[in-house]
């Protein structure tokens, strides 16, 4: 391992620092955020209201586990349960994770990337985020007033029955589903037509490649989600018997539209998460990425087999037996595309100077997590297993990995190699590498456990156990609370970072994308002067980068 | 911003010239109109499902539609398309007021519809030919005949509140002309709408053979 020598300039030395103008201190005043169109500022609205959100479905989610400790109850009875799992599932996902990346991260990063001056259309990023604003309010107030029980996944009939508030969450994903598609839309014209002047499509950063195949998901699956709630929501008030058998309807047909969005949804969360994991596990092992062609063709390739697996999610509610096999076969083609990323990322790393400073302690954590949700994904895309694992704690344990141990671990990698080029300052490094062990093994206890459980026979949704599970039941609880230990000191030394944090110069990575190649925090219009691309983001072996 | 014509005081910061930003609004508009297809795309399948289910219904329901006015609005909706483009057609020779004209003619086309629409919707209510559990109209035989009306309801009516955004672009559209702020230099608002009003139109021009035309 060689520690790469980064300068730090002290406060004292910087001859720069706290003169010149960057887009935190250029403008001041609630004004100048409210109604901000600079992108680098949007995004951080968004990062702190994905921040808030995923606090508070991190709270619901440390609610079951504390729950579950013992089979009896513990604070909560089952009906309280069951609200407790749907809003942990509805806002980690409609809330948190699908925005997280895109709109907050790629937000502030990916115009910086490609050299442009913003985002094709500003306003519209603006309105996209009072949007999700709006959403957010409508599902807060469906909290506050009592709550939903149906679970993330809103399946009629019992959606359309049930006596909790179920209109105003789904009327608040309606919402929100529009402010994804216009940061999608946004981002998509962004890329086609914003290119600095010689950045042409392969010398596009694999972020920016991810956040392309993302954004076309956005655009392309979301408004299917909006007419399926839509419908829901017409069901609910006016009783028109669309999915009610009893009325001539199916339920079986919501869950076909409600899976044909939320299927590509889940590659929305994850493939931006590939993205940094690129850019990060380039920049930290100083070496050109491996593959770069096939990590960008493979974004697209997952993009587009994602929208052919929806029926994997429908193998045990009667649809044919020949539709199911096609999804299966279709299922585990998807997985074809990821391998080649992880192996393109393993060979990047091959004799690489691994530089094992936080962000890259994440970027191994995502390797080892997501291959092992991927694969049980593949267990699960099998009909005969899927048949004995199906609403098992197995596929709950399967899907963290792959939403947690991959996304979110892609967050947390992308959060600590752009923090210092977005406040100009070091965290404390000592601390993020106990985080990122504190997290990575209180995940792990949390949910390898529940992958026993779920080969047990151990149920998901459920607030009781028999009492053979305690066991292990006991020890998924302490994992959660390691974790949650984790993500606690990480908030207190980011926030400490930004007010106390040592200056970190414009390139602590010595990384050779665009964004690295300015002043931290960068200024209100991003480029003076557009920089040249006449190299690729990872010629390593030709370019040296400098931290000024 | 200028009111005087022919700068490129509409030129915003962050774009380099003129037509890099009319291209981007261009793909804008377009990626927009696909999230609109498939919008409907949604309730175009539920139609395929429940006509695939229930084709007896679906005809026998069929026949309470009135033909005469629903081919009268397809003519109303092709016809304030065409006043549309010409619209555009003005504003890049630069005849303001004939543009303000074919404006207010697409304009006036588009209530017309919304019009015929609501005689055609107030006689289906009054005969009680409706969604789901308000259904009372007992003329139509078989099971379930209420599923027709539902699926006509959801989709006449999804495009009906289509047609009201357009009205209202056009209406901003009129304002910002008589403002002065479009010219032959700078007309992209004016072609972007155009757009939208084009597939709005065509979605009606698919409901219409869908839902009266099955005999």
């Amino acid at each position: 391992m060689a520690e790469h020598k980064v300068k730090v300039y002290s406060t004292k030395t910087c001859p720069w620092c706290h003169k010149v103008k960057d887009f935190l201190n250029e403008k001041k005043g609630w004004k100048s955020w409210f109604l901000t169109f600079d992108h680098k500022r949007i995004g951080l609205l968004y990062f702190y209201s994905i921040s808030t959100a995923f606090i508070l479905g991190g709270i619901f989610a440390i609610g079951l586990r504390l729950e579950l400790f013992s089979p009896e109850r513990v604070f909560m009875g089952a009906e309280m349960y069951n609200q407790f799992f749907t809003l942990h599932g509805a806002i980690m996902i409609f809330l948190f994770i699908i925005p997280s990346i895109p709109a907050a991260l790629g937000n502030f990063v990916m115009p910086l990337m490609i050299g442009a001056k913003d985002v094709a259309f500003p306003r519209l990023n603006l309105a996209s985020w009072y949007i999700y604003i709006f959403g957010a309010c409508f599902a807060v107030y469906a909290i506050v007033s009592g709550g939903v029980d149906t679970g993330w996944t809103f399946y009629s009939p019992y959606s359309v029955k049930t006596s909790t508030h179920v209109i105003p969450m789904v009327f608040g994903v309606f919402v929100l589903g529009f402010s994804s598609i216009l940061t999608g839309l946004n981002f998509i014209v962004t890329i086609h037509k914003l290119r600095a002047p010689g950045m042409t499509w392969f010398k596009m950063p694999l972020f920016v490649w991810s956040l392309y195949a993302t954004a076309i998901l956005q655009v392309l699956a979301t408004p299917i989600l909006a007419i399926t709630l839509l419908l829901l929501i017409v069901e609910r008030t006016a009783g028109i018997g669309i999915f009610d058998p009893a009325m001539g309807g199916d339920p079986v047909l919501f869950q076909h539209f409600f899976w044909f969005y939320s299927h590509p949804a889940v590659y929305i969360m994850i493939l931006p998460g590939m993205g940094i994991i690129s850019e990060v596990i380039s920049a930290m092992c100083h070496k050109k990425i491996f593959g770069y062609k096939a990590i960008a063709f493979s974004s697209l390739g997952i993009a587009f087999m994602s929208f052919l697996v929806w029926g994997h999610h429908m193998f045990l509610s009667g649809q044919s037996e020949y539709s199911s096999m096609v999804f299966a076969f279709l299922t585990f083609f998807v997985g074809i595309p990821s391998g080649i990323k992880i192996f393109n990322w393993l060979a990047t790393m091959y004799r690489g100077s691994i530089d094992l400073r936080a962000p890259m302690l994440y970027v191994l954590s995502f390797l080892f997590l997501f291959s092992i949700g991927g694969l049980t994904g593949i267990f699960l895309g099998a009909l005969s297993v899927d048949i004995h694992l199906h609403d098992t704690y197995f596929i709950v344990a399967h899907f963290h990995y792959v939403m947690v141990g991959g996304t979110v671990m892609a967050i947390l990698a992308g959060i600590h190699y752009w923090w210092p080029k977005m406040w100009g300052r070091m965290y404390s490094e000592f601390w993020a590498r106990i985080c990122a062990i504190l997290i990575f093994v209180g995940f792990n206890m949390t949910f390898f456990t529940q992958f026993i459980l779920g080969n047990h026979g151990m149920p998901r949704r459920y607030y009781t156990y028999p009492d053979l599970y305690q066991g292990l039941h006991g020890f998924s609880s302490v994992g959660s609370l390691v974790m949650a230990l984790g993500f606690v000191i990480m908030g207190v030394y980011l926030v400490h970072a930004v007010f106390k944090g040592k200056p970190a110069g414009s390139n602590p990575w010595l990384a050779l994308t665009f964004e690295w190649q300015m002043t931290s925090p960068p200024p209100t219009g991003n480029f003076d002067k557009v920089p040249d691309a006449v190299n690729g983001p990872y010629d390593y072996d030709k370019i040296e980068a400098k931290n000024v | 911003m200028s009111d005087t014509a022919g700068n490129v005081s509409h030129l915003e910061h962050h774009f380099s010239d003129v037509e890099q930003q009319r291209e981007s609004a261009k793909l804008g508009v377009w990626l927009f109109l696909l999230t609109e297809i498939l919008l409907f795309g949604g309730l175009f399948c539920f139609y395929s499902v429940y006509r695939a289910w229930n084709p007896d219904i679906f005809h026998n329901a069929h026949q309470y539609l009135n033909v005469y006015l629903g081919a009268l609005n397809t003519i109303v909706l092709i016809t304030s398309s065409v006043t549309m483009a010409l619209a555009i057609r003005s504003m890049q020779l630069d005849r303001k007021r004939n543009t303000l004209i074919l404006l207010g003619a697409t304009l006036f086309l588009a209530s017309m519809f919304l019009v015929i629409k609501y005689f055609e919707y107030s006689h289906k209510i009054h005969l009680g030919q409706l969604p789901g559990k308000y259904y009372t109209f007992t003329g139509v035989e078989g099971t379930n005949p209420h599923i027709f009306f539902s699926v006509y309801f959801l989709m006449t009516g999804l495009h009906g509140i289509h047609v009201m955004a357009g009205m209202g672009l056009i209406g901003w559209l009129m304002v910002k002309t008589q403002r002065n702020r479009f010219s032959s230099e700078y007309y992209t608002p004016i072609e972007m709408t155009g757009l939208y009003w084009h597939l709005v139109d065509l979605i009606w021009i698919f409901l219409f053979p869908l839902f009266y035309l099955i005999g």
